[in-house]
């Protein structure tokens, strides 16, 4: 094995490889032939609305993959992912908009049909390249990472830490909000970007390409778990986590935190984006209200419920958060906010470690031991 | 000296009630003599309708008009909605009003029952849509002399904006008698705005020097007319230097309305940093004396909205319709005692166990938001609910200019800033306020001189989730009340507390009324929702220079 073969190999144990294996084989070829080559009416046919369903999960998994790299290694809470998921996926939605060309309702050839409505006789200048895959590809990482180093470097550079970065980020994207409902900016206003018809070539409403989004998206989350990895197995990863349990510890030691944090905060937003480029051709729409402060504190519980700190459990996190709320809008659509605020409640007040906490204290016996100490405090 | 005196008085009276009585002698027959030829040249305009010509009736109309007698209103509308009618037997004009197959006659002057006659002794006085227009041409100028002032201003600004060739004497006529020292103003204004128009030069300019001292955009844009060119070339006002003086009255005005747009920006811009402060104050307690990242601060505020929704509710099913008005001060205390009652029952249920993990603490009470958006969906609904403004703050004062203020927003200004002078002063004076701060500043030592800083901790958050409901029934009077209402003054009175300095009142002040200004300032620049990105941005970049906000604690608090 070369150098770096075996640095890969070393990211994860011998069990975390298995486990990816599995998740992989499941994931990728399982899923996929359940759907296709199961008939319908077979019970373990898996429709292509669930289908498309997972690869959202996927997608929300790769955001709180980014939003724990930052908040569970380096203590950074970002209220403000959103910006940087959204702009991935406005990025990407302009591409498929050009790609329109003449079908769409007013059938301009040059012009996305909100321009043509607003009277607009030629693009912005922002919108040039879009037709050009290549380039709304590495827009989807470079405009997030941008925007995400100019506003990390302003606020570490002073040391804004904590809530005050908390409240800062949310603000950011609540501006963002704010300008994106404009229908001047040119990004199509409240309504935002829609009515997709292809992405390279593909069909969006043909159900194979809905299953192949599916299939990058999920080779997109283990792509991105392993560069998780490697940042948080590295000497830098173990700076982070001495960031955040003693930042000026670690600024006296000599390191410089503002460089470390503005690092792993510029690559954290690069994959918000990815995540929201990923999003996009899936669910078929992309307008403002991903921008509301809302769904990015959202974020934060889907890591909060899996296990900051763990990456895994960012993963298992946005899945459990997101599957309730397929499940609760669809069962008991008045009860699902109540679930949500008692899920970030009791996140907080009884599982701080989250799912993957639990999980570890019941697989140690500290749980046992925990409970034990309990009832014998009682008896006495 | 008493003596004679005594016997002078009674006889200066009797020489006093004499000449009264001389003087009444004189005038009563001739003020009587007066009414009596109004009577008489009202009835006769009266009679002129009677006729079969439409001409004929259109020339009794605008004599109607002239005469400017207010009486002659009730017959102008009756004949414009058909009830006017001429008696056969002696040809006078008479209102009908048919009940069956009776109709009931009323003297169209006086208002007098003159009995019920059967059709065929009436005759209706039929109008044509021309014949209408007129008339209300005329109704117009005869509500120049109601004796209503707010009917009369109306007519005022009705004739001088739809001018006709009477226009002018009319004005005229009713300046001469107008008692209102403002719709005088009104009407000289509108004399010389009629007069720019006349054909000799010197009312012209008489007419121009009357105008420039106004303030009035419509009379600049008479005046500006002045200085247009006709369609053949020559100019509107042919005389040049008169053109130069209108010129300059343009300027002037100009000056004054850009002076008045300032004025009109600050107070706006006032008005909105008392709502900021409204929301914010609440926030400036639990997040800045206390530590705690509330979230669910703005559905504090949304409680005490609801809560005024109920009282009103209330007082409209229990109370006296003139009581209804003050239900909105009832408001008040409610909606504290609600607020401060969720504020406890999420501090001791919640928020104690996260002290020192305020990210945590941040998420909880975002949940606690959550929790409290759908529980007031689940009883309310999630429309929007009617909280009405009572009588005392409606209406609006105009300050000139074109510019006026709501009399709401003007009580939420001084509003707010009582809450907030009353909180210093409470916070400043009160035992509780010196415990709260007390803990505040040393938890340990407090502690151990004998202040339960548990109860401490409960009852200031309680003080400020109560101020929070309180702003809530200032708000719910400009802002709709629904299940939303909290989120929209979330982000904005966090970035209040930061740019002020976290844990200084005057610091929520001063950032309040700054942002509020500084925004109003940006709108007409950037547009509303772009002023509010980039006062977003202004305060993002504001935060690097001084990462504690403009008023920032000294020494070991601030480290925190």
């Amino acid at each position: 094995m070369g150098p770096i073969s075996r640095r890969l190999f070393a990211l994860e144990s011998r069990k975390g490889w298995a486990a990816i294996a599995v998740l992989m084989v499941v994931g990728l070829f399982v899923v996929p032939f359940l759907n296709l080559a199961v008939p319908e009416g077979s019970f373990f046919h898996i429709s292509t609305f669930w289908v498309a369903t997972l690869g959202k999960y996927l997608c929300f998994a790769i955001l709180a993959l980014a939003l724990d790299l930052i908040w569970g290694y380096a203590g950074i809470l970002s209220l403000g992912h959103g910006a940087f998921f959204g702009l991935g996926g406005y990025a990407m939605g302009m591409y498929m908009m050009r790609q329109i060309g003449d079908r769409s309702v007013y059938g301009n050839p040059d012009l996305p049909d909100f321009m043509v409505f607003l009277n607009w006789d030629s693009l912005p200048w922002y919108w040039f390249g879009f037709d050009q895959f290549w380039f709304a590809a590495l827009m989807v990482v470079l405009v997030p990472g941008l925007l995400a180093f100019v506003f990390g470097w302003l606020a570490f550079r002073s040391r804004i830490t904590g809530v005050y970065f908390s409240i800062i980020s949310q603000a950011m994207v609540f501006a963002f909000m704010l300008a994106f409902f404009r229908n001047e900016m040119g990004f199509g206003g409240n309504n935002g970007l829609t009515d997709f018809k292809d992405i390279l070539g593909f069909d969006l409403s043909r159900d194979t390409t809905k299953i192949g989004l599916y299939v990058v998206s999920a080779i997109a989350l283990v792509l991105v778990y392993l560069i998780c990895r490697a940042v948080v197995s590295s000497k830098l990863g173990r700076l982070l986590i001495a960031v955040r349990d003693a930042e000026s510890r670690v600024r006296f030691l000599g390191y410089s935190v503002t460089n470390a944090k503005l690092f792993v905060f510029t690559l954290s937003a690069m994959l918000a984006g990815i995540a929201g480029a990923l999003y996009v051709p899936q669910v078929g729409i992309i307008n403002p209200g991903e921008f509301s402060p809302a769904k990015s504190i959202e974020m934060a519980i889907w890591v909060a419920v899996g296990g900051r700190g763990t990456l895994f459990g960012a993963i298992v996190g946005a899945f459990t958060v997101n599957g309730a709320r397929t499940y609760f809008t669809g069962a008991a659509p008045e009860i699902w906010l109540f679930f949500l605020g008692a899920l970030f409640i009791l996140v907080t007040l009884v599982m701080p470690k989250g799912l993957v906490g639990v999980y570890r204290s019941i697989h140690s016996g500290e749980m046992r031991d925990a409970i034990l100490r309990r009832i014998r405090r009682v008896d006495v | 000296m008493s003596v004679t005196k005594k016997h002078v008085a009674p006889r200066c009276r009797v020489v006093i009630f004499s000449i009264l009585l001389a003087l009444l002698a004189i005038i009563a027959p001739g003020e009587a003599l007066q009414a009596q030829q109004n009577d008489a040249a009202l009835q006769q305009a009266l009679a002129g309708l009677n006729v079969r010509s439409f001409k004929d009736k259109t020339a009794a109309v605008v004599a109607l008009g002239e005469l400017g007698d207010a009486r002659a209103v009730v017959a102008l509308e009756a004949l414009t909605e058909g009830r006017l009618y001429g008696r056969k037997s002696d040809q006078t004009v008479v209102i009908a009003d048919r009940d069956d197959r009776i109709y009931k006659l009323t003297d169209p002057v006086s208002g007098a029952a003159l009995g019920e006659v059967g059709s065929r002794d009436i005759k209706k006085i039929v109008a044509n849509n021309k014949l209408r227009r007129i008339i209300r041409g005329v109704l117009g100028q005869l509500a120049l002399s109601s004796s209503d002032p707010g009917l009369r201003l109306a007519a005022v600004e009705n004739v001088i904006a739809s001018p006709t060739d009477g226009s002018l004497a009319l004005l005229k006529r009713a300046r001469d008698r107008e008692t209102d020292v403002g719709i005088r103003a009104k009407l000289e204004t509108g004399i010389a705005t009629l007069e720019l128009g006349a054909d000799d030069i010197a009312l012209r300019r008489a007419a121009v020097s009357r105008l420039d001292d106004g303030n009035d955009p419509e009379i600049k844009s008479l005046l500006e007319r002045r200085l247009l060119k006709n369609s053949d070339g020559s100019f509107v006002e042919p005389d040049d230097a008169l053109r130069a003086a209108v010129q300059d009255a343009v300027d002037d005005i100009n000056d004054r309305l850009a002076l008045f747009g300032l004025a009109e920006d600050l107070i706006f811009g006032i008005s909105l940093g008392s709502v900021l402060l409204l929301a914010a104050i609440g926030l400036a307690i639990t997040f800045g004396v206390m530590g705690v990242i509330n979230m669910a601060h703005g559905e504090m505020i949304m409680l005490g909205a609801y809560t005024t929704f109920v009282v009103q509710e209330i007082f409209r099913a229990t109370m006296p319709a003139e009581a209804f008005g003050f239900y909105l001060l009832a408001s008040i205390p409610a909606a504290f005692v609600v607020a401060a009652a969720f504020g406890i029952l999420i501090e001791r249920g919640c928020i104690r166990f996260l002290y020192g993990r305020p990210l945590e603490t941040l998420l909880a009470t975002w949940g606690v938001s959550l929790i409290l958006q759908q529980m007031v969906r689940s009883i309310f609904g999630a429309n929007n609910r009617e909280v009405a403004n009572p009588d005392w703050i409606s209406g609006a004062i105009s300050i000139g200019g074109g510019v006026s203020v709501t009399v709401n927003r003007v009580y939420i200004v001084v509003f707010a800033l009582v809450v907030v002078a009353a909180l210093a002063a409470f916070i400043r004076y009160s035992r509780f306020g010196l415990q709260m701060r007390a803990v505040t500043q040393n938890r340990g030592m407090a502690s151990s001189m004998g202040i339960r800083t548990g109860q401490v901790d409960a009852l200031t958050f309680a003080l400020g989730s109560g101020i929070a409901g309180v702003a809530g029934v200032a708000l719910s009077q400009i802002s709709n009340v629904s299940p939303n209402l909290g989120q929209n003054f979330i982000v904005d009175s966090f970035m209040v507390v930061v740019f002020g300095g976290v844990g200084s009142l005057w610091g929520t002040i001063v950032g309040a009324f700054g942002l509020g200004i500084v925004n109003k300032f940006l709108e007409p620049v950037s547009g509303a929702i772009l002023g509010k990105v980039v006062v977003l941005v202004i305060i993002i970049l504001f935060i690097q220079k001084r990462p504690r906000g403009l008023f920032a604690l000294k020494g070991r608090a601030a480290e925190g």
